[in-house]
């Protein structure tokens, strides 16, 4: 099994979410997070003030699949966070890693029945 | 003799009656109030008081949220304190019998003779207590401005006595000079219809005297001090734009021709001026800001306060271009100066109501009210040597009187929180409030 911790623009969730359920992947987490990239940060000015924005606001969004998926749903979320025809710059950055367990609360299935 | 006696009785009651509907009568018929012009001037008391919250949404966006209540606080105080004070002697030395052209005596103290007739001095067509609210509102904003210079640190306990002794000493008696009668700039000719001195230069003097004695934010230069939500200011601006229509309208007196043009000079202005500080910004900066928006309204806002009765709507437009520019300009020479003036009170109220003041002199004109008079663009250099005279008195007064004030609340009380609650935030160390839970 796969985690994907994909850390993406605001205004791209829906498109990513759509993209995921369409391939029947049932759930995820999103958390709104900060960071910054190569992008770096941005300047913003207040009344004459410039204040340097380190960090900028993105979502990030927590998948838990069988590794049989992993193409296809890195290939999904690629596509579909990307902004434009050819992307740019802060649309963000997709980890995979390696996911020993996964128990579901309720009935206490294990690993790839509980995703 | 009981028969006599209650006879007698009844006969002096019929008397006293009809002796008290005569005085009665002859009350009315001398003073007249209006019904329309009370009904105005109630109207326009409600929309100044809604400016001191307005006020506080304005400056409570342009802080970190940590400080957003206590920011609030400061404003929304001012309504409870300075209530009390106007009314148990402020009004008093402000509008009461003169003593030496500087002070009211307290005549009218405890609201002693300030009842439902009018005072014909003042507004002869509305209720004497009318009048007496309509101006408290404007005693209760104006030390509220002051707290944009130090916003983030002040103690609150220091702020309530600050607010007491400084209208005591440097509002009442400027607010005597200016509009009183008997009042030596109101006697020189210098003109100031809504306030630029009463209110703005005095608050926005005092507001550089505050910044220098309570010195900088901890952090200040060094970390990021982003206003926490503009919405909340912007919408503050507006509150603050809506209600300077009772502000300036009001200052009338009454409603009709002179209300109208105060009116419609106000709103032209600070349109002129919220477009000016946004192009300025835009050009020197890159970027037409929300915040820069708001700050330009409030400039105009203030420029065009002493000038609002005596000014025609193309002057105004004037007004409110150059008081954008201007304005914004100051605001930006704040980091070179390197004091703390959290929210620029300075900039927009010091400037933009010195620049009212002296545009007030240019500007004035006697075929928009004959009580006033001719400016220099309309051939009579004499109002704005007395435009000028008052600035500098007000200036010079403002400053040395809130130096000498603070530095005593330093002594006595501490002017600033510890260096733990300001990290902490006024919220929660001030108040054991937080603004949001989210």
């Amino acid at each position: 099994m796969k985690m994907i911790s994909a850390v993406i623009k605001h205004f791209r969730l829906d498109e990513v979410r759509k993209s995921l359920t369409d391939m029947g992947i049932e759930g995820m987490t999103v958390t709104e997070v900060k960071g910054f990239g190569r992008q770096k940060g941005h300047m913003e000015v207040y009344r004459g003030v410039e204040y340097e924005v380190k960090f900028l606001p993105k979502i990030k969004i927590e998948v838990a699949i069988p590794k049989e998926r992993l193409d296809a749903v890195l290939k999904a979320i690629q596509e579909s966070a990307r902004t434009g025809e050819t992307g740019s710059i802060g649309d963000g950055k997709i980890f995979v890693y390696n996911l020993e367990d996964v128990i579901r609360v309720r009935t206490g299935e294990r690993g790839k029945e509980a995703i | 003799m009981k028969r006599l006696l209650s006879i007698l009785f009844a006969a002096l009651t019929l008397l006293s009656i009809a002796s008290f509907a005569f005085a009665e009568e002859a009350a009315a018929a001398a003073s007249k109030i209006d019904t329309g012009d009370t009904a105005w001037m109630l109207i326009s008391t409600a929309l100044v008081m809604l400016m001191t919250p307005g006020l506080a949404l304005f400056y409570g966006g342009m802080v970190r949220r940590k400080n957003v209540l206590g920011t609030i606080m400061q404003s929304f105080i001012a309504l409870g304190v300075v209530t009390i004070i106007w009314v148990l002697y402020g009004y008093s030395l402000s509008f009461g019998p003169d003593v030496g052209h500087v002070i009211g005596n307290l005549d009218w103290a405890f609201l002693n003779g300030v009842g439902l007739e009018p005072n014909t001095d003042y507004a002869a067509t509305i209720p004497h207590q009318t009048f007496m609210i309509f101006q408290m509102m404007f005693a209760v904003i104006t030390p509220a401005l002051i707290t944009g210079a130090f916003a983030e640190r002040f103690k609150f306990s220091t702020y309530l006595v600050f607010i007491v002794v400084w209208v005591t000493f440097v509002y009442f008696p400027l607010a005597h000079w200016v509009w009183g009668v008997g009042g030596w700039i109101r006697n020189l000719g210098a003109l100031d219809f809504a306030g630029g001195l009463v209110v703005h230069i005095s608050s926005g003097v005092s507001a550089l005297a505050a910044a220098i004695v309570v010195g900088k934010r901890k952090g200040y230069g060094k970390e990021a001090m982003m206003p926490h939500n503009v919405t909340m200011t912007l919408l503050g601006a507006g509150l603050l734009w809506f209600g300077w229509f009772g502000f300036n309208g009001g200052s009338a007196v009454a409603s009709g021709a002179l209300a109208t043009s105060a009116f419609v000079v106000t709103h032209i202005a600070t349109a002129a001026a919220a477009l000016s500080w946004t192009f300025a910004e835009w050009k020197h900066r890159g970027k037409p800001t929300a915040l820069g928006a708001a700050s330009g309204a409030v400039a105009g806002l203030v420029a065009i306060t002493p000038a609002s009765g005596f000014v025609g709507p193309m002057s105004s437009i004037v007004i409110g271009l150059v008081a954008g520019a201007l304005c914004y300009w100051a605001v930006n020479l704040k980091t070179k100066f390197g004091y703390d003036d959290s929210l620029d009170a300075v900039g927009v109220h010091g400037v933009g109501g010195t620049w009212g003041a002296i545009a007030t002199g240019l500007f004035a004109s006697k075929a928009i009210n004959a009580a006033g008079n001719d400016g220099l663009f309309f051939g009579n250099s004499s109002l704005m040597v007395n435009q000028l005279i008052s600035i500098g008195a007000c200036w010079v007064y403002s400053f040395v009187i809130t130096l000498i004030i603070l530095k005593v609340l330093d002594a006595v009380m501490g002017l600033r929180v510890d260096e733990e609650d300001e990290m902490a935030g006024l919220d929660h160390a001030q108040h054991g409030e937080s603004g949001y839970t989210l």
